[in-house]
């Protein structure tokens, strides 16, 4: 009698134990899908910062007028860059900023055929367009990861391992999408 | 997503199992027949199909894109297909950025191919870049992309290799029965004994050997259809457009031109099958790929929600049947996600443009060297050609040439 009573005990153990495990380890995996879903934007976020002094030089030689769109977008740029690690609220607010004045001084440039024209602005155009692609893609992927980690940290029984170990979820890369999708319509045709 | 890739796997392992088991029979059957052996049937089954899978674990994406001529392109050849493709691998989340390949040819239609993720190319045709704007070929690649993702091409390969191997081996053994008496005559020596029971096996067996290849070839024809279905969903779900790869459809569907070169144990990995004929809707039974049409009208269904619930629903409606398409635990996950709204891109160029930008691709990836001349002409200069000037045969200026490589 005795040993059935140990044996279930340690059967209990062992299954409880089997539990913890794959709970931690699926939270893990899921932590690190999401820092590996952040480090993708970060790269696309740091490609744009690197590609917007080449676009304002190019747009500079054809529109010369525009000296008010160029310089909000520069400064949007420096703030933006200023933003990288200030946690994931700062850095959306200041990258979808940077993304109504890109999206404003694109849309001046309809004006310019001369400028349209340009080979080197074609390169450039297309680049940040797919830039802003990727950015909105891997923020989807990144959102879609931070909810998959959420819920696992807030569903039972993984809840449990998550608040014994520590793991706090993940929070979401939001922009406000009225700004965004405002933004193009300014045209000063 | 995670759910759905395992999810899947349970289902396509118990249809591989079923096409496996066809090929095991049918070997015993074949030994019991020819060599009065079962196991020495089942040896020959498996040693004929573990030489196949070999050749297609290590060569078979390569075939496939060294039979259709396909070259191998970098960012700087074609630098929108290049973004486009690293797009939808951000948005599937691949950790590997596939290979891409441009096939010159004026059909349109792409595929995906290589063992798993990290060994994974996508290929398109040259008409296909041709033809489709930025959101189409966007759709197309995302369509390709979850073939990657789901691993669809290591499930497409083994099960054409299966089908392959029982394909083979009931034409070879139809030809002994019938041509050669050497096997049967001692069959029928070593049998004789047997009576009724071994009549039966024979009976059992040339039944086999004659639906074996029959319903290989429809199990693996399901499989397909639903991992086009599949693809489609991603597709939408990845780009959050399903209007993209409805309308590239639609202008594939509407293309007459065909693939010169496909093959055939490759179809499921087609955007869409290379091997329709001129037209026809293809019959539902004995296809590779669901009708274009249906594929459309439950892409442009699915309104505003583009997950993978809401295709499902969409399936269901346009398709009235009551059976899904879908796995049933992806479906249960998944919250209503909204589709982006078309938004007209500046940068596109125009039809005619990405015509010229396409062969001017396909002139520099055949190493021609493209040089303008004053009067407006382009001069193409083959790679044989060694001069350092060329004379233009427009307005008869020389123009000087970049230096080169010579073969």
């Amino acid at each position: 009698m005795q040993w059935i009573i140990i044996g279930v005990v340690v059967g209990v153990i062992v299954i409880l134990a089997i539990i913890l495990g794959m709970n931690y380890n699926s939270l893990v995996r899921l932590r690190n899908q999401t820092k590996n879903a952040w480090a993708q934007i970060d790269v696309q976020l740091k490609r744009r910062h690197d590609l917007i002094p080449n676009l304002v030089e190019t747009v500079k030689g054809y529109a010369k007028y525009e000296r008010e769109t160029l310089e909000a977008v520069t400064q949007a740029r420096n703030l933006a860059q200023s933003a990288v690690g200030k946690g994931v609220g700062t850095q959306a607010k200041a990258e979808s900023d940077l993304s109504g004045a890109l999206s404003r001084l694109l849309a001046v440039v309809e004006n310019y055929p001369d400028l349209k024209a340009n080979q080197n602005f074609l390169a450039l155009q297309e680049e940040l367009t797919s830039t802003e692609n990727k950015i909105s893609f891997s923020r989807q992927y990144y959102n879609d990861a931070v909810l998959g980690y959420n819920n696992k940290t807030q569903m039972f029984p993984s809840n449990i391992v998550a608040s014994m170990f520590g793991f706090r979820g993940g929070e979401f890369f939001e922009v406000e999408v009225a700004a965004e999708r405002e933004a193009p319509k300014v045209s000063f045709s | 997503m995670w759910e759905q890739i395992r999810s899947n796997q349970i289902r396509s392992i118990v249809l591989v199992v079923a096409m496996g088991l066809f090929l095991l029979l049918l070997g015993y059957g074949i030994g019991v027949l020819l060599f009065g052996s079962g196991v020495g049937g089942l040896i020959i089954a498996l040693v004929v199909w573990f030489i196949m899978n070999l050749v297609a674990y290590f060569q078979g994406g390569n075939i496939m894109l060294s039979v259709s001529g396909a070259r191998k392109i970098a960012k700087d050849d074609h630098p929108r297909l290049y973004n486009i493709v690293e797009e939808m691998k951000i948005a599937s989340g691949l950790e590997r950025m596939p290979d891409i390949y441009i096939i010159e040819d004026p059909a349109l239609n792409a595929f995906a191919t290589g063992r798993d993720p990290n060994h994974a190319s996508v290929a398109v045709t040259s008409g296909l870049l041709q033809k489709l704007n930025r959101d189409e070929l966007q759709g197309v690649i995302a369509h390709e992309l979850s073939h990657i993702k789901n691993r669809d091409v290591l499930l497409m390969t083994i099960c054409s290799v299966l089908l392959g191997t029982i394909v083979l081996l009931a034409w070879f053994a139809s030809r002994m029965l019938i041509f050669g008496s050497l096997g049967g005559g001692r069959s029928r020596g070593s049998s004789g004994g047997g009576g009724y029971a071994a009549l039966i096996i024979m009976i059992v067996a040339i039944v086999l050997m004659i639906v074996a290849p029959i319903a290989a070839q429809l199990i693996y024809f399901a499989v397909s259809r639903r991992r086009e279905y599949l693809a489609d969903a991603s597709g939408a779900l990845y780009t959050r457009y399903p209007e993209g790869l409805a309308s590239a459809l639609e202008k594939i569907s509407n293309s007459t031109v065909e693939l010169k070169t496909a093959n055939q144990a490759y179809a499921p990995m087609y955007i869409l099958n290379p091997f329709r004929r001129g037209g026809k809707p293809a019959t539902d039974l004995t296809s590779t790929h669901p009708p274009i049409s249906e594929r459309i009208r439950i892409l442009r269904s699915m309104g505003g929600n583009v997950s993978l619930a809401s295709y499902e629903t969409a399936y269901r409606q346009v398709s009235r049947s009551s059976k899904g398409v879908i796995p049933a635990s992806v479906v249960a996950g998944a919250s209503s996600l909204t589709a982006r709204q078309a938004e007209p891109v500046e940068a596109e160029p125009d039809r005619t443009e990405r015509t010229r930008e396409t062969s001017d691709v396909m002139w520099k990836l055949s190493n021609y060297v493209t040089a303008k001349c004053e009067c407006g002409a382009r001069l193409k200069v083959p790679p044989q050609y060694r001069g350092d000037s060329i004379k233009c045969p427009h307005c008869g200026r020389i123009n000087s040439l970049p230096p080169r490589k010579h073969q």
